[in-house]
């Protein structure tokens, strides 16, 4: 894919590193010695007659991490909710120890030895973590809950996994990581025989990923069969024994990671050759479209920042969570109240006015986060794509909408940006995420700017859905449009954008050429050194 | 996680599980309607009479205005309490304003009447716009919001009243919007056929439907679409209100008083036409042809109930046991629609 997805563990330090070469090696000698522990035979799974999994076998041996691979919609959640005890398969077998099992429910999935961390947290937030860690399963004293030894065995449990939490504060207020470590260590409650992770560093920071894999690498030495799933191809490198890869539903293969390249994969996965992820952006800078001066949130989560974007140009902004970059993106569109400085567009004034004025002026912010601020998940493609354009003299006059130029409208940006199912009356909320994501985009494509201010536009999408984003990115780049990247995905900030801003803790602290950058300067620019 | 769960909960699809998807692919209101015109049937022999369902649908025409206006405000995921109260209000201010000249203005009694009407829209729209500027822009949780108002709507009709009629509306008044009928057909229904027209209109061919039912399904996802969701859901309220003016004063014409007492039963019964209809109180979801069905249902109990020789209590059982079976309906076929 890209020559440096490596990622951190290389340039940070080399003690991580050496971790990690010990690991490789005791892996491999678990894959080789220990057994099988679970297998899926032939498992098929039919949603009202539209077959999710075809056939599919599978299986983990302890000690191993499993990697499986897919695009939205490959069949890999369906897999995993089947063995998490979500659904029952329509047809096929699991072996579990090898022993013929026929699991009915989550429970008894669990008492089998199998735990699913999800990527939806299943966590009560207003309790403590001990409260979550042992909720449903109260250590009792006669008909009262026994606290003193629900907080001794609450402790034990975190000390035991290496977790520096707090076992009395509230889960709400922990951060996504911590929140994450909650869930594994619900997990391991009891001591699970598999443990199945669905892309758990989709919204970590790089610092807490690589706790994370630590902690991955602890399990497999105390052979716990690991069921990896994951978007990133460097974790894949970096964590796993073997790779299977699923597409529409099917087994498309099974490899040990030694023979199984990263182009190989994502054609794998694809289904087609793909030379390269990323396409090459030219970039031809015109007139300034966009300049913050001196811009200040009203709640200090950024200050003094100083940006301009050309015309015909990509510009990045790079930053760990919590850096202040997507707050900088907000304020520019009016979602965040600015406390001081100034943010025009093409030279007028945007200032602290309401989205709906600086959409009008001709920047758009689009959300990272789709389900929460991107889409009306009840209602239609339809609906979803053309709601910032209902006012455009293309789809209504003088306040009557023109019904029938709303389909072909539509139909438009469903084939520019590849949106599957092409029927746009399905409700959004139904689509895989990287056509939740396409939609999303495509609404603010078809109402047209100058500015595009994207905020992680690829955060838990396929390779699939990724390419298409990037493409829109070029096309606008080349229509002449003003692109702002923000992101953590350290390649795609490197090879999209011409020019990269780094944030550190709300401060602007560098701009350079993408060039002259590589992932390890951008890196430690994004930690402050 | 929460859809899994639900899914699971019904385990493998099986045809039985296909016949009820079919069964409750409508929504389960025709069935009701269907269920509820064959038990009343049988039960009174007055029931299936021109003269009665002539009655009933002009009955239901004021619950009908009243849930159109409300199905509005719950679309954006809100909730009107205060729409009794401004039955209330309104009926009040009509009745006052119209018996204050008796012998009409200017020499002519429509004048007074047009007055009249124009006073209780204003004074239904003044409650409306106070919720909205409360809820939009002050942010105050609509429940708690007009609650609060129909307290204060509520007192005011009193005060105003002292809880006794108001009479001395112009006759003319009633025979027309009470009384009247074009074609054949009583007016009450023919304004709110009107009424429902423009609301349709409203909601589907102009950008203020899609943005109603957008800002219900996702008001952050709306902001960031570039819509003012401060103004659309204070004109949701104020839209409300004006419906709610419309119901008030069609009854006032037909009961020829002002009463303070007018519509305590509507804020329920509205919200139950829209919920029966298959109106999710969580917002973004819901058709007006439904709420309107939904109306028409509640009105058909109690016309029913009270053709059996029911009384009022007992319809206040049985209206709030529907409103229970209809929710509990709905989120069976949301779960059968999402293991689909």
């Amino acid at each position: 894919m890209h020559r440096g997805c490596f990622g951190i563990a290389q340039i940070k330090g080399d003690p991580v590193q050496q971790v990690e070469k010990v690991s490789d090696r005791v892996a491999e000698r678990s894959v080789g010695g220990h057994a099988e522990v679970l297998r899926v035979e032939s498992l098929s799974k039919s949603f009202s007659g539209n077959l999710a999994l075809k056939s599919v076998n599978f299986d983990v041996r302890a000690g191993e991490v499993h990697a499986l691979l897919g695009e939205n919609g490959a069949g890999k959640s369906t897999l995993i909710q089947i063995l998490a005890g979500v659904h029952k398969p329509t047809s096929g077998r699991i072996m579990f120890d090898g022993q013929q099992v026929d699991i009915q429910s989550v429970q008894h999935s669990r008492a089998l030895g199998i735990s699913a961390v999800f990527q939806e947290f299943s966590i009560a937030k207003s309790l403590t973590v001990e409260d979550n860690l042992y909720l449903g399963a109260e250590p009792k004293k006669g008909f009262w809950i026994d606290r003193r030894r629900q907080r001794a065995e609450a402790r034990a449990l975190l000390q035991n996994l290496g977790f520096a939490l707090d076992v009395k504060a509230i889960a709400g207020e922990l951060s996504r990581a911590e929140q994450q470590m909650v869930e594994i260590a619900k997990a391991f409650r009891t001591p699970p025989s598999i443990l199945i992770l669905d892309e758990p560093t989709a919204s970590l920071t790089d610092a807490e990923s690589q706790r994370l894999f630590e902690l991955v690498r602890e399990l497999k030495q105390r052979n716990v069969g690991i069921i990896y799933i994951t978007h990133r191809m460097h974790e894949i490198e970096k964590l796993a024994d073997r790779v299977t890869v699923l597409r529409d539903g099917a087994h498309i293969a099974t490899l040990d990671k030694a023979d199984a390249p990263n182009e190989r994969l994502i054609t794998l996965m694809i289904g087609r050759e793909q030379s390269t992820l990323f396409p090459t952006i030219d970039s031809r800078p015109g007139k300034t479209l966009l300049e913050i001066r001196d811009l200040s949130a009203a709640d200090f989560s950024f200050g003094g920042a100083n940006l301009i974007a050309r015309a015909g140009e990509v510009v990045g902004i790079a930053g760990l969570v919590g850096s202040g970059k997507s707050q900088l993106g907000r304020a520019c569109f009016g979602a965040l109240p600015v406390r001081s400085g100034t943010v025009q567009v093409d030279g007028k004034h945007v200032t602290n006015k309401t989205s709906r004025q600086i959409l009008n002026q001709g920047l758009c912010y689009i959300p990272s986060d789709r389900a929460a601020e991107g889409l009306f998940a009840q209602h239609p493609i339809r609906q979803n794509i053309s709601i910032s354009s209902l006012l455009m003299p293309r789809l209504s006059s003088k306040g009557l909408l023109k019904r029938g130029r709303e389909r072909p409208f539509v139909k438009d940006v469903i084939d520019q940006l590849e949106v599957r199912p092409t029927n746009m009356e399905a409700a959004a909320g139904r689509l895989s995420g990287g056509n939740q994501q396409k939609v999303m985009i495509g609404r603010y494509i078809a109402r047209g700017a100058q500015v595009y201010i994207f905020d992680e536009p690829t955060v838990g999408v396929d390779v699939g859905a990724r390419h298409a984003i990037y493409q829109q990115i070029k096309g606008l780049c080349a229509k002449g449009c003003a692109v702002v990247l923000i992101s953590s995905d350290l390649p795609e900030v490197l090879n999209l954008s011409s020019r990269i801003y780094v944030m550190h803790r709300g401060d602007i602290i560098g701009e350079g050429v993408a060039a002259d950058l590589d992932e390890e300067r951008l890196l430690s620019l994004m930690f402050g050194h | 996680m929460v859809a899994a769960a639900n899914s699971s909960i019904n385990g493998t699809p099986t045809r039985k599980h296909g016949m009820l998807r079919t069964l409750l692919a409508a929504g389960v209101l025709p069935w009701l309607v269907a269920l509820a015109v064959c038990f009343f049937s049988i039960g009174s022999d007055a029931f299936l009479t021109q003269q009665n369902l002539l009655n009933l649908v002009r009955q239901a025409s004021y619950l009908t205005l009243v849930s159109i206006g409300q199905f509005l405000v719950i679309i954006t995921a809100g909730l009107d309490l205060s729409v009794g109260v401004m039955l209330a209000i309104c009926s009040v201010v009509a009745a006052t304003v119209m018996s204050y000249w008796p012998d009409g203005l200017a020499g002519s009694i429509w004048l007074v009447i047009g007055f009249g009407c124009l006073a209780a829209m204003g004074a239904a729209l003044i409650i409306g716009i106070v919720n909205g500027i409360g809820i939009a822009v002050l942010n105050v949780n609509p429940f708690m919001m007009t609650l609060a108002m129909s307290s204060i709507g509520f007192g005011i009709a009193l005060m105003m009243t002292g809880g006794v009629p108001v009479y001395g509306i112009p006759s003319a008044f009633s025979d027309v919007f009470g009384f009247g009928t074009a074609l054949g057909i009583p007016t009450p229904i023919l304004v709110t056929i009107g009424f429902i027209a423009l609301v349709h209109f409203l909601l589907q061919h102009m950008h203020v439907g899609r943005y109603l039912y957008a800002i219900g399904s996702n008001p952050r996802a709306a902001s960031l679409s570039g819509i003012n969701v401060a103004f659309y859901t204070f004109l949701a309220y104020s839209l409300c209100a004006l419906l709610a003016s419309v119901a008030a004063l069609l009854l006032t014409a037909r009961l020829e008083s002002g009463e303070a007492n007018l519509g305590a039963s509507m804020p329920l019964q509205s919200i139950a036409a829209c919920v029966v209809g298959g109106v999710s109180l969580t917002g973004g979801v819901g058709k007006l042809r439904d709420v309107v069905l939904g109306a028409i249902f509640i009105t058909l109990v109690q016309n029913g109930l009270n053709l059996m020789g029911m009384d009022s209590y007992v319809q206040m059982v049985v209206i709030g046991c529907l409103l229970v079976l209809a929710i509990v309906f709905d989120n069976l076929r949301r779960r059968l629609e999402l293991s689909a």
